[in-house]
């Protein structure tokens, strides 16, 4: 791979459509998934991702030098993209996808996301994504991005710092016990966790802007991948209704009750 | 150290409203025997009193003797919580009967202290009476106990895909009886209209204790005169409502809202004429808050602000809502509407935010929601809720700044701040006075010069909060002599021993 122009950072960031948060999902009828038909927006983490390259530009200024945001979708993650490019990207990818297509699978984006690495004239510094899509919960797709990549990989970030002076990023993530701090040599995937950054507001004037900034429509076909799934997924029920619990009167009644559900003092 | 100062306050309190509140006709406090009485056909767990066989400390019928704003106290003795129509009627009876004064009450979230005792009648507080009693999904005619509170009542047609006619920042307290007894306003009042219009049928306990029940789900029927307007806004002076039977409108399918920057208030009619035009059918809210507000409602956390460069020099804000039946059609029109606001020769906007998603919506939306809580949070408030023309919005606000200015109030300690927020759309300032205290100078300096620059411009003095005890003395600034008289009559009528809510909207001799 030739090194990217000394000091200057591409960013790129996949982001997802995905459904609401805010929206109480229902299991469809036919037991196969969840009801589509509501309200979708841009995954949140993805949202921090887009935050972050944004807030790097701010901080870093001439030396990122592009953000490119990416999407496998079907025509409505258009309007994911132009959120993005609202909060300040400076152009898209659109992988179109039939609306009917089942969603893709973290191993199939990630090939397309190397696909689309391998096409760009320059070479990106850096990948953000979101640490998992709030409709799957996969937690995948970076992770087998890097290892595509035979890249560096700091996931579950809270902070990002980046030198690119010696193209190295101190990156802290959250882990179980607490922050765990890594040093990491760019080119370098990174995914975000909730308390990384606050994604702004897009306000009217960059909303407007976006409409003018260049959206490239490309297919599985022309990134020369498979993105059909390759697990099935057999059924999807709710979880077993909550039972109410019941009120006794006397503490003999309590004791009566225990004793039903099987559960017998301990002879003192 | 602190006693004094605690005593002081109450007596500047006890004085302040002695003298507005009008003498309350000779009415009986409750006794001992009253709450026997009650207890033979209450259960235990719906009376609560400093008398009787179960006493309880006067401490726990704080919540039910003060006001949301810790402004108005009252000195009952007794709370009752009837479970049924029945239950009130009988309370009311014995009332009747005994000339006991009955404060009817709901979630006690009014602004003008009608929802307290003045002195220690009884409240009779409609909290245990909140089942659905009917929805048909159909007609979207919901049928519901007064004291149903209206974020219950607004969960419960989601589903059906109905949503109340009218929202307010109280909605997870105040009650459905009494909205429909203070008419209510709120957010929606611009698409959906006022509840003398949403209201179908109203159960009503009389003075007496006679039941009234005109409780009809008919959308439209024209026998006789339609009584139930009258206790539509009569905030409990002519009966105890029990039951509401209102038409709730289907919900939106698409809604939508945004954040507009402006940099001089004078761009709020332009802007508002605009947008009614370029919107039309799909505009739900248009609200307005003034710099200082909005800054108030950021600092109290009350919503994410927007970015500090993008609002520099922003005069006031408005806040759009749009529902409709197809988002792509409502959005193309906003985006339309946008577009045209900021590429015009001379824009009436300096930027704004459009919500992207459900959470952003709710974001926006509690910076205007926001206000009233803030405003709380950060001293005592006087409110003032005008009806005025639109363009003397900002010269109200600004002389009343000027005037208590003028007076040597305008101070840490004295009046912080001077804001106005509200229904831009349906003509309706709040003006909030917010000081450091409740004092007698700073309510003198107030009152009656709000009030006669109100009447200067033909206005309201109360938009939509009611009169309550707050404003029975000022009655007469927006309804004429014969008005008040006629007011008067009704009231002799349903309620000749002025029992209902004494001291309340009218001054009854």
């Amino acid at each position: 791979m030739r090194p990217s122009s000394a000091c200057l950072l591409n960013i790129l960031v996949p982001v997802k459509r995905a459904v609401d948060y805010a929206v109480k999902i229902r299991v469809n009828p036919q037991q196969t998934g969840i009801d589509l038909n509501v309200k979708h927006s841009m995954n949140p983490f993805d949202e921090i991702a887009v935050e972050e390259a944004v807030r790097l530009r701010e901080r870093l200024k001439e030396k990122v030098k592009s953000i490119k945001v990416v999407t496998i979708g079907p025509a409505k993650s258009a309007e994911t993209l132009r959120t993005a490019l609202a909060m300040g990207a400076d152009s898209a990818i659109h992988i179109e996808i039939p609306d009917s297509a089942p969603s893709p699978e973290p191993l199939g984006v990630a090939k397309a996301l190397r696909a689309v690495i391998d096409r760009q004239s320059e070479d990106v510094d850096l990948v953000i994504l979101g640490k998992q899509a709030i409709d799957d919960d996969s937690g995948q797709t970076g992770q087998m991005l890097a290892g595509l990549m035979g890249w560096a990989q700091a996931t579950f970030a809270s902070k990002l710092e980046i030198d690119t002076e010696k193209k190295v990023a101190n990156v802290t993530r959250e882990i179980d016990g607490g922050l765990e701090v890594l040093r990491c040599k760019l080119p370098l995937i990174v995914t975000t966790d909730l308390r990384l950054n606050e994604p702004r507001y897009a306000s009217l004037p960059n909303i407007m802007k976006a409409k003018k900034k260049p959206i490239e429509k490309l297919s599985a076909e022309d990134l020369g991948v498979d993105l059909r799934p390759r697990l099935e997924t057999l059924k999807v029920t709710e979880p077993p209704k909550r039972v109410g619990g019941g009120k006794v009167d006397t503490v003999d009644e309590l004791v009566a009750k225990l004793a039903e559900a099987g559960i017998t003092g301990v002879k003192a | 150290m602190l006693a004094p100062r605690f005593v002081a306050r109450q007596l500047f309190v006890g004085v302040r409203r002695w003298n507005h509140t009008p003498a309350i006709p000779a009415l009986s406090p409750v006794t001992e025997q009253d709450v026997a009485h009650f207890a033979k056909f209450l259960a235990p767990t719906s009376i609560f009193s400093t008398l009787g066989p179960n006493p309880i400390p006067i401490s726990e019928l704080s919540p039910y003797n003060n006001d949301w704003m810790g402004k108005y106290h009252g000195k009952a003795t007794t709370v009752v919580k009837p479970k049924t129509t029945e239950e009130v009627s009988k309370i009311v009876k014995h009332c009747c009967e005994r000339r006991i004064g009955i404060v009817p009450q709901g979630g006690n979230t009014g602004l003008v202290g009608g929802s307290v005792p003045i002195g220690n009648e009884l409240i009779l507080n409609l909290g245990s009476m909140s089942k659905v009693r009917s929805f048909d999904p159909v007609s979207g005619i919901l049928v519901a106990d007064a004291g149903c509170i209206l974020q219950s009542l607004t969960d419960y047609v989601a589903p059906h895909n109905h949503i109340m006619p009218l929202d307010l920042g109280a909605k997870g307290s105040c009650q459905i009886g009494g909205n429909v007894a203070t008419n209510a306003g709120g957010l929606r009042l611009l698409r959906y209209g006022s509840l003398h219009g949403s209201v179908l049928g109203l159960e009503v306990v009389l003075p007496d204790g006679t039941i009234l029940d005109q409780l009809t789900t008919l959308r439209k029927d024209n026998t006789g005169y339609d009584l139930k307007q009258l206790f539509i806004g009569a905030e409990g002076t002519l009966g105890v409502i029990t039951g509401v039977s209102l038409l709730t409108p289907p919900s939106p399918q698409a809604s939508n809202n945004v954040i507009l920057a402006l940099p001089s208030f004078d761009n709020v009619l332009p802007l508002y004429k605009t947008v009614k035009q370029q919107l039309s059918e799909i505009l739900s809210a248009f609200e307005f808050i003034d710099r200082t507000a909005y800054d108030l409602a950021v600092k109290h956390g009350q919503g994410r602000g927007l970015h500090d460069d993008e609002i520099e020099g922003a005069e006031c804000f408005v806040l759009v809502e749009t529902s409709g039946g197809r988002r792509e059609h409502d959005e193309q029109k906003l985006n339309d509407l946008l577009e045209n606001l900021l590429t015009s020769d001379e824009p009436l906007i300096n930027t704004g935010v459009l919500s992207q998603n459900p959470a952003q919506f709710s974001s926006l939306w509690a910076l205007r929601e926001g206000v009233t809580e803030a405003v709380s949070k950060e001293g005592k408030a006087y409110k003032y809720d005008i009806s005025v023309p639109l363009s003397t919005f900002k010269d109200v606000v600004d002389l009343t700044r000027e005037h208590l200015k003028s007076k040597g109030l305008l101070h840490e300690k004295g009046v912080k701040h001077v804001i106005g927020y509200g229904h831009v759309g349906d003509g309706n300032l709040h003006l909030n006075v917010v000081a450091d205290a409740y004092t007698l100078e700073i309510q003198n300096a107030l009152e009656p010069f709000i009030y006669e620059l109100v009447a200067s411009h033909k206005g309201s003095v109360s938009a939509e909060h009611g009169i309550g005890a707050m404003k029975t003395h000022a009655l007469h600034y927006s309804k004429s002599g014969v008005s008040i008289e006629w007011m008067k009559k009704l009231k002799q009528l349903f309620d000749p021993h002025g029992i209902m809510n004494p001291g309340k909207v009218l001054e009854m001799p």
